[in-house]
């Protein structure tokens, strides 16, 4: 167990070590790489959301003088997905380069490379594809019908015994426990609504982009704005038919991902431009690429009934929750349906989620995939009940929280975790105690993730005057770099100022999962502590090997040597600088790694309230104030851990009251930029307050737990909560953009 | 005697009850057993996370189980 530890490094906020190259503009991002003749790739891009392609010809393209290269689906030779995830290589692959039909608007057809980027875009515009148009797939419930037109003919919904016909259901999933019927015969009140949150984007500042060198024999590097470079080697081979051990992949500096860059998109094409063309090919997306053709989050359509007691003990508890996959499977229905009760100790539930196919852009992890529409829907149930019963709505969430020993709704009992620590920090928070703003409603409702282990390697390098070179495979997204600095200088007790961390390209290190799931803090940083517990016990050894004495009579203390019981008292101490100095004599350099498979990844919660008001003329809502409380196990670097739960609040808030993909009828996605795909910007948002609650996990050697999902989870009901109550009636679909709140009040 | 608690895919190829009880000291021999009395099983073992007496693993092989020790099969739990 971690708590109550005196931590001398771990609990300090030390400067970033990377941020001086980004104010400064020295950080090389996925676009700032250029090497010697380098030319420009770029996509051919599907005008139709659904249609057959009959062919595709770039002879015309290829002709053009300064074009070096051209490509389209003959080109892939496909194959089996050789990395982490199950999402299927041909799901993927066809996601990166159209085969028989285009799925989207936007789906990549053909790409070229050429001497520069203005040539590259006029080499497309030489491309001829003829297509047969068909009818698009675009509304989520009307594409559950079994008569509706299909996305994919060879789709049937995943059930142990095949479907006799193929439909847009990819997938189902179903949680259940208790007796529905006896718990809702056992309440007082019943909430039954429709919910509805659309799709949107992870608004990612840095588009996707990456430089490809590849040589004659097929070999060679490729850099990317990536978190996961690892997964992206591996899914970039399989793609090509590759030897995995002849790419070597080189992550960037990265401008955000928030999981939208645990896939491929341009990586492969590049490779592949690159190869044909014998020359580096830079690929970056422009801002309208990055909305019409990757991955956003799942648009969802829910139908919530609880029942509660007068008490506000819930009896019950249906829910049927419909999630945009886009034109391929794997929406994230399976952990939405595991999270939307997770807080709570629910005696009688049911949830089935369905996996639904649409002509829309595949989607991709957003910050804990598939808990914000689900919870959103089901906090936004209870706060109705919590009216109706005349409960704070903090109050009838203790009543039902989950604590240590609650079984989960997925199955397992819940070991310590700090959910109810979270509600009563709630509670006596200062600003829930300050009244309502006039004219505005506090919403109030909480988040919940897993969190993720999985693999990670770490290698330690002591350097010849004792200071301390980290190399992982993580890509640092969120700051880790700077907490991995701090474990390591917390486990070998030297000061941060002496260690560094550097991320390791795919031949400079081991096996790292992407950075995301909220593991690597968790996961990464436990490959970090052991490694570094390695040195100790390394540097040990050269000590007892120093005074002549046996290892058990050496210990470690801050940062140094020291001996023990039944050594001579004149012996001194020595530091990790000495014993580096004098490493030749003792063995050579001193280094360690760790590589391992990280379990016992902590389940995170959250209590977010806010006030908001609404301007019933305009439609416009103002955020007046945000409260945000999670219980991080332990913050390693608590100004990161605030930036977490701050960003996620932040990109919560722009989901609940503007983003959303806006499509015609034809399936064209309508805006596909910033000025009118509105994301929150600093003077929409009031200073989001947070709370760190840290209930130790006692999996982690620190008591860490992932933070960098929860934080996205409450928002949505919270300012729907906010806004409901201060227009005092219920808005169920997000977002609560100024159209759809005039609509709503003018009835 | 182990609890096993299946997911609802495996219970469509099992046709059981959700609930077994297994007799293994293991997360091998329990998986083993459970594949010999049913082999389309593996498959769906093989993509699941599971956990154990409250623990997730995203990929078990041979954890030690006791004598009362619950184990739920569940989906694997990725993120952004």
């Amino acid at each position: 167990m971690a708590e109550a530890v005196d931590y001398k490094q771990i609990g300090t906020t030390p400067v970033r070590p990377d941020g001086f190259d980004k104010v400064t503009g020295r950080a090389q991002f996925g676009a700032d790489v250029n090497l010697p003749n380098m030319i420009h790739g770029k996509v051919l891009r599907s005008p139709h959301a659904h249609a057959r392609i009959n062919s595709v010809d770039v002879s015309a393209a290829l002709a053009m003088p300064g074009v070096y290269a051209a490509i389209s689906a003959v080109d892939f030779p496909g194959g089996r997905m050789e990395g982490e995830s199950d999402v299927s290589v041909d799901d993927v692959a066809q996601n990166v380069m159209a085969r028989s039909k285009v799925l989207y608007h936007g789906h990549a057809v053909a790409a070229v490379a050429a001497s520069t980027q203005r040539l590259a875009e006029q080499a497309l515009q030489a491309i001829k594809v003829d297509y047969e148009v068909l009818e698009p797939v675009l509304d989520l419930v009307a594409a559950m019908d079994p008569a509706a037109t299909l996305v994919n003919e060879n789709n049937y919904t995943a059930l142990a015994e095949r479907p006799e016909q193929p439909s847009n259901i990819a997938d189902v999933e179903r949680l259940e426990r208790g007796n529905l019927e006896e718990g809702f015969l056992a309440a007082d009140v019943v909430v039954e609504r429709e919910y509805k949150c659309p799709m949107a984007h992870q608004g990612y500042i840095e588009p996707h982009a990456c430089v490809a060198s590849i040589d004659e024999r097929g070999r060679g590097t490729v850099w990317c704005s990536t978190q996961g470079h690892f997964q992206h080697r591996a899914s970039t081979a399989s793609m090509l038919g590759k030897n995995m051990a002849d790419l070597k992949f080189v992550a960037t500096e990265i401008g955000g991902g928030f999981g939208g860059k645990t896939v491929v998109y341009l990586e492969p094409l590049a490779t592949l431009l690159s190869e044909k063309s014998g020359r580096p090919v830079k690929m970056a997306m422009s801002r309208e690429e990055v909305f019409r053709a990757t991955g956003p989050s799942s648009a969802t359509v829910a139908r919530v009934k609880v029942g509660l007691r007068k008490d506000g003990t819930i009896t019950a508890a249906q829910s049927w929750i419909a999630f945009e996959a886009g034109a391929f499977a794997g929406s994230p229905h399976k952990p939405g349906a595991m999270c939307i009760y997770a807080p709570y100790d629910i005696e009688n539930f049911l949830v089935e989620t369905f996996d639904v196919l649409v002509n829309k852009p595949k989607v991709a992890a957003y910050r804990a995939p598939g808990a914000p529409q689900a919870m959103h829907a089901f906090e936004c149930a209870l706060d109705e009940a919590a009216q109706l019963l005349d409960m704070d709505p903090l109050d009838l969430r203790l009543v039902n929280a989950a604590e240590e020993g609650t079984r989960a709704p997925y199955g397992p009992k819940f070991p310590p975790i700090g959910f109810k620590a979270c509600l009563q920090a709630a509670k006596a928070h200062p600003n829930y105690s300050k009244p309502v703003p006039a004219g505005a409603g506090r919403g109030v409702a909480v988040g919940f993730w897993f969190n993720a282990g999985m693999q990670s390697s770490a290698e330690v390098n002591i350097n010849e005057n004792g200071s301390v070179m980290i190399i992982e495979g993580s890509p640092d997204i969120g700051g880790s770099r700077a907490s991995m600095c701090l474990m390591a200088a917390e486990t070998l007790g030297v000061d941060y100022d002496d260690v560094r961390a550097q991320v390791g390209d795919t031949e400079s290190t081991g096996f790292c999962n992407v950075t995301g799931g909220s593991r690597t803090t968790f996961a990464t940083g436990m490959a970090v502590t052991q490694a570094c517990e390695a040195v100790i016990a390394d540097c040990k050894r050269r000590a007892a090997m120093t005074w002549g004495v046996d290892e058990d009579q050496v210990e470690w203390e801050d940062g140094q040597a020291i001996p023990g019981p039944g050594v001579n008292a004149d012996v001194k101490p020595l530091t990790l600088a000495e014993l580096a100095r004098k490493a030749g004599r003792t063995g050579g350099p001193i280094t360690a790694r760790a590589s391992l498979n990280a379990q016992g990844a902590g389940a995170s919660f959250s209590v977010n309230f806010a006030d908001l008001r609404v301007d019933r003329e305009t439609g416009k809502v103002d955020v007046l104030s945000f409260t945000a409380i999670q219980d991080a196990g332990k913050a390693i670097h608590p100004a990161y851990v605030e930036g977490q739960i701050q960003g996620g609040a932040v990109q919560g808030i722009g989901w609940a009251l503007n983003e959303e993909y806006i499509f015609d009828d034809n399936g064209v996605l309508e805006n596909a930029g910033f000025l009118d795909y509105r994301i929150p910007v600093a003077s929409d948002l009031p200073m989001i307050d947070t709370e760190i609650v840290e209930v130790a996990n006692p999996s982690h050697p620190f008591g860490v737990r992932g933070v960098g999902e929860t934080p996205i989870v409450a928002p949505l009901a919270v300012c729907a909560n906010a806004v409901s109550r201060s227009l005092d009636m219920r808005i169920t679909e997000l977002p609560m953009s100024p159209p759809r709140l005039l609509d709503a009040i003018e009835g | 005697m182990v609890r096993v608690v299946l997911s609802n895919p495996m219970l469509a190829v099992t046709g059981t009850a959700k609930e077994l009880d297994v007799v293994a000291a293991n997360f091998r021999q329990l998986t083993l057993a459970l594949i010999e009395q049913w082999p389309p099983l593996a498959e769906l073992i093989d993509s699941s996370a599971v956990a154990i007496d409250g623990q997730i693993y995203q990929d078990a092989f041979a954890e030690p189980l006791q004598e009362q020790s619950e184990v739920f099969f569940m989906p694997r739990i990725e993120g952004g």
